[in-house]
């Protein structure tokens, strides 16, 4: 090709990646399921249902998919973030907190940002990002030391750093912000810690703070008075999760976490709102407009963070706007979105702390299930019966895909910390990673994906797993479903029946969830694992 | 140690121990069997299990060189003694508290079986009657079926390795389990689990042989009870005492 040939075909490529590349407005984060080939927000999506419109890969030919790219990081900690796709640059963060831009056909680096956390910032359960959020050219990210960046996307320089909360009081963040219009909202966990909580929204072009919710209710509002004394100072209720965004009410919800101190309530009598609840808040203003708590008065670690899923279902006869929550306390739920009224609340692993709800669905606790200095069996296990990790809920199917475990321990406490016992000891506590199963027996404790009709709660398929597994599920819209598992497998699933249709082993935790995007109509599917990011492909 | 000796030392280290004890108004058992495990795997690699194996210090006595009250302890094992190999230690305070009750609850009772038993006619019956040499390794002499014990000396307390000896399915570390799988074609096999997951299983089998399967390929598969015998029906108690202060004596070698 001559010299000149050359130059015009250059300029035409970087023409089109600068079309391709264009500013991600709110709306097309609004209608994100209307660009399949990008994934521009944590869970594609604000609803957070984590589900690809891509139907390149198919249950028939999925068994050909293989490795296009693998990613490795300079980090040896755990890889939770989940990649932004935008025009052929994935968007993902090399934990704890630099942010990096890779070719998302070679996983070749374009730029890496570097935050250096303070060297007061404490987490409870590693040095972790779940990732990342963009709106325009700009890339926004919590760190450990409690700022929120705000990151150039295509140069990778800083354009804004503010301080959300002190770091030198155990206030960090590590979820993935969320966009609302011309906000980024965080919120800040350390809950097991003694901090206040909170949830709070700034200015996208200046970092300038726009409200702030505290999930812990001050003197004289509402809810203080279920916290004794000054608990509710260092009270926890944390936040380390992504929240959702309903357009059509303007509302954002949000998980929030244990009261604190965890395991022994006797210091902060009372329901201790707003710890273990989503919270309903106005989007403009953070306003509060309702809540629901799903473990009262919790003494047992179940913290309320997981990612709340929007979907619209049938429910009843009639079609209904809801939020489908699988819990940490082993109780999935299906709250109308609107009004956070209870629907319907079902223990979905072996449950024994609560028997029922009363008629407003209030859990009714079983006497004596709590932490003793003797030693409590509780189901499910301090891990919960889930975490963190990412659902998804398929349009398709109208059914909610969650990956948990059955996991049980006796919890014993004396003070502040908990002593997980029993057979073998079991002694991986919160936050560990063990690789070593910790399990005596298949049954004693193996981890699931599931397959859950909102209607009734009922899974309509399971796929058993002989360790637990911290990966999050993806589903796509030709019925594919990709999820992994502790043991280091990434594999797919048919989303109708459950059936495995591929896996590979990639030697690391899957401790993340799956996404996918296309460049040049080729579909990819990643996923981090062990302490790299893979990307597979059709053959 | 004569007996008296003995006495009057654990008596001495009870005192010495007792006094600063901060932390003794919230100590539980449970807060000491927390302590034993925390010891294990920070403390015991270079002080030992007894806590006697550095020069000048016997933690089981309360002998110590820098220490004179709990919360000095609890300070030393967070934050470790510069210019010393003593290194910090990442645990919350209540954590390193719980050490120094464990340590405490031990210095009347740790003194037990074992420096009684003759370890030179322990290791003639380990390696004769006793047939513990048929799975058990020592310095390279002997099977792999069963732990490794060339160091067990280092890692267990005598009571714990009686306990073994005599119950030994009472504690079984996940990593000596015994599995057992059956193939399609009816091959059975069994050996000590190395590692399995939800599709594949890893064993040593009887034959010594690195095994794995894919769980696909077998009919069944699953785990079994511990195939070490107790040796109440074998060993007389003085047998048991003997073989006891052998492995107790098992300190692995020095590096050199």
């Amino acid at each position: 090709m001559s010299l000149l040939g050359r130059t015009l075909v250059g300029v035409a490529v970087v023409v089109g990646a600068a079309s391709l590349q264009a500013q991600v407005g709110f709306d097309r984060i609004l209608k994100a399921r209307s660009e399949p080939q990008n994934w521009l927000t944590y869970s594609g999506d604000v609803f957070n249902q984590r589900h690809s419109p891509l139907t390149e890969i198919t249950p028939a030919n999925v068994k050909d998919l293989e490795l296009k790219w693998v990613w490795q990081t300079r980090s040896l900690e755990k890889f939770e973030a989940t990649a932004l796709a935008v025009g052929g640059v994935l968007y993902t963060v090399q934990a704890p907190n630099d942010v990096v831009a890779l070719d998302a056909t070679t996983g070749r680096v374009f730029w890496t940002y570097s935050h250096t956390p303070a060297a007061d910032a404490r987490t409870c359960c590693g040095r972790v990002n779940r990732g990342l959020a963009i709106l325009g050219d700009t890339l926004f990210m919590g760190t450990i030391d409690s700022h929120l960046l705000a990151i150039d996307a295509r140069s990778g320089q800083l354009v804004w750093d503010t301080v959300v909360a002190k770091s030198a009081e155990r206030y960090s963040i590590t979820h993935a912000p969320l966009i609302v219009k011309d906000k980024v909202i965080v919120g800040t966990a350390g809950g097991d810690m003694g901090i206040r909580g909170l949830i709070a929204a700034y200015d996208v072009k200046t970092g300038r703070e726009a409200w702030r919710f505290y999930t812990i209710p001050g003197p004289g509002e509402p809810g203080n008075d279920t916290w004794s004394g000054n608990s509710w100072m260092t009270g926890g209720a944390g936040v380390w999760n992504i929240g959702a965004y309903d357009p059509e009410t303007n509302l954002t919800f949000w998980g929030t976490g244990n009261p604190a101190p965890d395991w022994d309530g006797r210091q902060r009598l009372g329901d201790n709102l707003y710890s273990n609840s989503v919270v309903a808040l106005d989007a403009d203003t953070g306003r509060l407009k309702w809540h629901y708590q799903f473990t009262p008065h919790d003494e047992l670690d179940y913290d309320s963070t997981q990612v709340p899923v929007l979907a619209d279902v049938q429910w009843q006869g009639a079609p209904r706007k809801v939020m489908l929550w699988a819990n940490r306390n082993g109780v999935m739920y299906v709250l109308d979105r609107r009004t956070g009224e209870f629907l319907k609340g079902k223990p979905y692993v072996q449950v024994n702390w609560m028997d029922g709800f009363d008629e407003k669905g209030r859990p009714r606790r079983v006497p004596g299930k709590v932490p003793t200095p003797e030693g409590t069996l509780i189901q499910p296990h301090v891990h919960g019966a889930t975490n963190w990790q990412p659902p998804s809920f398929s349009p398709r199917t109208g059914w909610y895909y969650q990956a948990h475990f059955e996991n049980s321990a006796t919890v014993v406490v004396e003070g502040l910390s908990p002593r997980p016992a029993g057979i073998n000891t079991r002694a991986t506590t919160m936050g560990q990673t063990s690789l070593l199963n910790f399990y005596n027996n298949d049954a004693e404790a193996y981890g699931v994906v599931r397959a859950y009709d909102p209607a009734t709660l009922e899974a309509k398929w399971e796929f058993k797993m002989s360790d637990i597994t911290w990966a999050g599920v993806m589903t796509t819209a030709s019925d594919v479903l990709f999820s992994g598992g502790k043991e280091g497998y990434f594999f797919a699933l048919d989303a109708r029946t459950g059936a495995l249709l591929w896996k590979a082993a990639l030697g690391g935790q899957v401790n993340s969830g799956p996404m996918s995007y296309a460049v040049d109509g080729k579909q990819y599917v990643t996923v981090a694992a062990g302490n790299a990011l893979f990307a597979f492909g059709l053959k | 140690m004569h007996v008296t000796a003995r006495l009057v030392a654990a008596v001495g280290a009870a005192l010495v121990l007792a006094a600063g004890s901060a932390y003794a108004q919230h100590e539980t058992a449970f807060d000491i069997e927390d302590g034993s495990r925390a010891f294990r795997t920070s403390c015991q690699g270079c002080h030992g299990p007894d806590g006697d194996e550095i020069a000048g210090v016997d933690l089981g006595r309360g002998q110590f060189k820098r220490a004179s009250t709990d919360a000095d302890l609890v300070r030393i094992i967070r934050n470790g003694i510069p210019g010393t190999p003593m290194p910090p230690v990442n645990m919350s305070e209540t954590q390193a508290a719980r050490i120094v009750a464990y340590l405490r609850s031990v210095a009347a009772s740790k003194r037990s079986v074992g420096a009684a038993g003759d370890a030179a006619r322990g290791r003639s019956l380990f390696e004769g009657k006793g047939q513990c040499a048929t799975c058990h390794r020592v310095e390279g002499v002997g099977g792999r079926l069963g732990p490794e014990l060339s160091r067990i000396g280092q890692v267990r307390r005598a009571a714990e390795l009686e306990q073994s000896v005599l119950d030994p399915a009472a504690e079984v570390l996940p990593a000596n389990r015994f599995y057992r799988v059956v193939t399609r074609d009816g091959a059975t096999v069994t050996g000590r689990l190395l590692n399995h997951d939800t599709f594949t299983v890893q064993v040593l089998d009887s034959t010594e042989q690195l095994r794995s399967f894919a769980k696909a390929d077998l009919r069944e598969h699953g785990f079994v009870v511990s195939p070490m015998p107790s040796a109440k029906g074998t060993l007389t108690p003085q047998d048991v005492s003997d073989v006891v202060s052998y492995l107790v004596s098992l300190k692995g070698r020095a590096v050199r």
